[in-house]
């Protein structure tokens, strides 16, 4: 039998039975539309962590004070060193061979003043190093001078969020605010990007690392981030990081260095099993979209058994039968998936169109996976009712008598 | 043409053992007009299953044009129905669906014939039976007579050897029938074999060859005097 016959074989079948068509059609539709939305949800999520944490880039070691332990679990965020990392620590840092650049960070909340508005503004200490390594880029003016980390200066870079706060729409560049007891003059503000691994650089103030020392009236940093040489070995560059902080410290390994893996390896784990276990969920509608699929195709077996012995009559063989019932179903539910796949991606594409920060992507291998399931479990459970039709015999079957062959 | 030779087949309906055919001989030459007759269950239908490959004997032998039966297989037996053998029902088993021209050329169809040679096989064949108007018709709005005649189409639009038409104008009035008969024996006129069963002796009667039957096996076999044939009354 020539394909093209076959479809309209089938086609005539289906639209005949137009109701029964359009509830496989759509318990098919939605199986399929679920999988691809909940694996586009999940790996949505993924890459948004992902990205979140990927900003500080894969060669990016972050140094705190104080041991911990980074294995099982989160690792800290937050803790107090035995011994402070000092601007002299991070100098000798910045000589090792295999890193590139260092940045010191000092983070505090200061009470901030622009003529008679005064807010409470997260404020960082850091250097010009800072702006290279993070990809920060300027909306207006310059970044931090690149001065010596010991030397305080009274400039300071404002976040797109803090100058709308305190300027409103009056010029910001060259102007001075008051952090604490000092005064700096606004030299550039950063381009909006969002929040980044918990900070909103939009909402900050940054001065050189220095000045917020004086400020918060600390000699440690609060974090030190270092960049690895492109091309070097970011597990012998930490070697040597960590060395070179116990050869400073008297012998004490007292501070902490974590890698970006190790802080994207467990988000990575738990979103990746959880897009893994909704998708396997909705697969499971795809399966009872098959067992309607088997359901329906039994009722059809039985309803033309005088048209199966009839084609068998006109010189169908065993083989041809089972073709025709198991195509029926596999033209159903390729209708259907491909309803299903076009609603699912019109479905996250206005989720994505509401919400445009969430990324939205269907990994490959649900849509495959959920064509696969939906094609293979309707010609798995169109097998059984197919076969039971192949095996009529003709005679039985012209008269509308099934018996079970 | 048809040669069958100690054909066996039985039954087993409730425990009991049906011999439908016993120890059947028969021979048919080609181009024969045959009719077979006898009560319920005297084993016609499944003689002619057996002829129609729609069933398989459980001992003996059936040759049709020199070529033994018993050893094809299913994909075989197929084969040979849809290029051999024409089937007309009592019911006409028409397809509701499918329209006249979808249902005579569902033979074609089901071997693979390209559209254009099935367009131009199936066009001839309902201008020879008078059924052009009713080409786009389904069966729904076709009367008996017509249903049967498109059934007739189908059968023959393989320009089958051998036709077998199990009580054709058993759902027919008288009218509707003569015309079904006289359209049989048309075709049978123009050298197809043609094998009737049927319980109307009348219309066994037309058939050059009558067969009789009881409890799977022929006890009568005459040939109709007018028909020229000598060697009537074997």
């Amino acid at each position: 039998m020539r394909t093209a016959d076959l479809i309209q074989f089938n086609l005539h079948l289906l639209l005949r039975q137009w109701f029964r068509t359009l509830m496989i059609l759509l318990a098919t539709a939605v199986g399929v539309a679920a999988v691809l939305l909940l694996t586009g949800l999940g790996e949505g999520a993924r890459r948004f962590v992902l990205d979140e944490f990927s900003l500080l880039g894969q060669d990016t070691l972050i140094l705190l004070p104080g041991r911990k332990e980074t294995t099982g679990g989160l690792p800290p965020l937050t803790g107090e060193g035995t011994r402070d990392i000092t601007l002299d620590d991070v100098d000798a840092l910045s000589r090792l061979p295999g890193i590139e650049m260092v940045a010191p960070l000092i983070v505090g909340n200061a009470q901030v003043y622009v003529g008679g508005r005064n807010r409470e503004i997260v404020t960082l200490g850091t250097s010009a190093r800072f702006f290279e390594l993070r990809q920060l880029s300027m909306q207006q003016g310059q970044a931090l001078p690149d001065i010596p980390l010991q030397q305080a200066g009274a400039v300071c870079v404002i976040g797109p969020e803090v100058r709308r706060e305190l300027f409103g729409t009056q010029r910001a560049l060259g102007e001075w605010i008051r952090v604490g007891d000092r005064r700096f003059r606004v030299i550039g503000i950063v381009e909006d990007r969002g929040e980044s691994l918990g900070m909103d650089v939009s909402n900050q103030v940054i001065l050189p690392v220095a000045s917020a020392q004086q400020i918060f009236n600390t000699q440690g940093m609060f974090r030190v981030l270092l960049k690895v040489r492109a091309g070097a070995s970011i597990e012998r560059s930490r070697e040597r990081v960590i060395e070179l902080m116990q050869q400073r410290h008297g012998g004490e390994r007292d501070v902490t260095l974590i890698t970006q893996d190790a802080l994207l390896g467990a988000f990575t784990d738990i979103l990746g099993l959880l897009t893994l276990s909704v998708a396997a969920i909705a697969a499971i509608s795809l399966v009872v979209a098959g067992i309607l699929i088997m359901n329906i195709t039994l009722i059809s077996v039985s309803q033309r058994t005088a048209e199966i012995g009839l084609l068998k009559a006109l010189g169908a063989s065993a083989a041809l039968v089972r073709l025709l019932f198991i195509s029926e179903a596999l033209m159903l539910s390729a209708f259907g998936a491909l309803i299903g796949i076009i609603s699912g991606y019109a479905l996250l594409w206005l989720g994505h169109s509401i919400w445009p920060q969430f990324p939205v992507t269907v990994p490959l291998w649900a849509l495959s996976g959920s064509l696969i399931i939906a094609l293979g479990v309707a010609t798995l459970f169109a097998w059984l009712p197919a076969s039971r039709a192949a095996r009529l015999a003709p005679v039985q079957a012209l008269k509308g008598e099934v018996h079970d062959a | 043409m048809i040669v069958l030779e100690q054909l066996c087949k039985t039954y087993h309906l409730g425990g009991e053992s049906v011999h439908a055919l016993d120890h059947l001989d028969l021979q048919i030459a080609a181009g024969d007009y045959l009719s077979v007759m006898g009560p319920s269950g005297s084993g016609k239908s499944t003689l002619l299953n057996m002829l129609g490959l729609l069933d398989t004997p459980d001992s003996g032998h059936y040759r049709l044009e020199q070529q033994e039966m018993s050893a094809l297989g299913e994909e075989q037996r197929a084969q040979i129905r849809n290029h051999k053998i024409g089937f007309v029902f009592q019911a006409y088993h028409l397809i509701d669906r499918l329209n006249a021209r979808e249902n005579i050329e569902l033979p074609l169809i089901l071997t693979g014939v390209p559209p254009r040679e099935r367009r131009t096989r199936v066009d001839e064949l309902l201008e020879r039976l008078g059924l052009s108007r009713h080409a786009a018709h389904h069966p729904h709005q076709l009367s008996g007579g017509q249903r049967q005649r498109v059934a007739i189409a189908r059968a023959v639009i393989r320009r089958p050897a051998l036709l077998l038409a199990d009580e054709p104008t058993g759902n027919l009035d008288s009218h509707s029938g003569a015309e079904v008969i006289g359209l049989l024996e048309e075709l049978n006129g123009e050298g197809i074999t043609l094998l009737v069963v049927t319980h109307d002796p009348a219309m066994g009667k037309r058939a050059r060859r009558q067969l009789w039957m009881q409890d799977g096996q022929l006890i009568s076999d005459t040939r109709n005097r007018d028909s020229g044939d000598p060697d009537a009354n074997r």
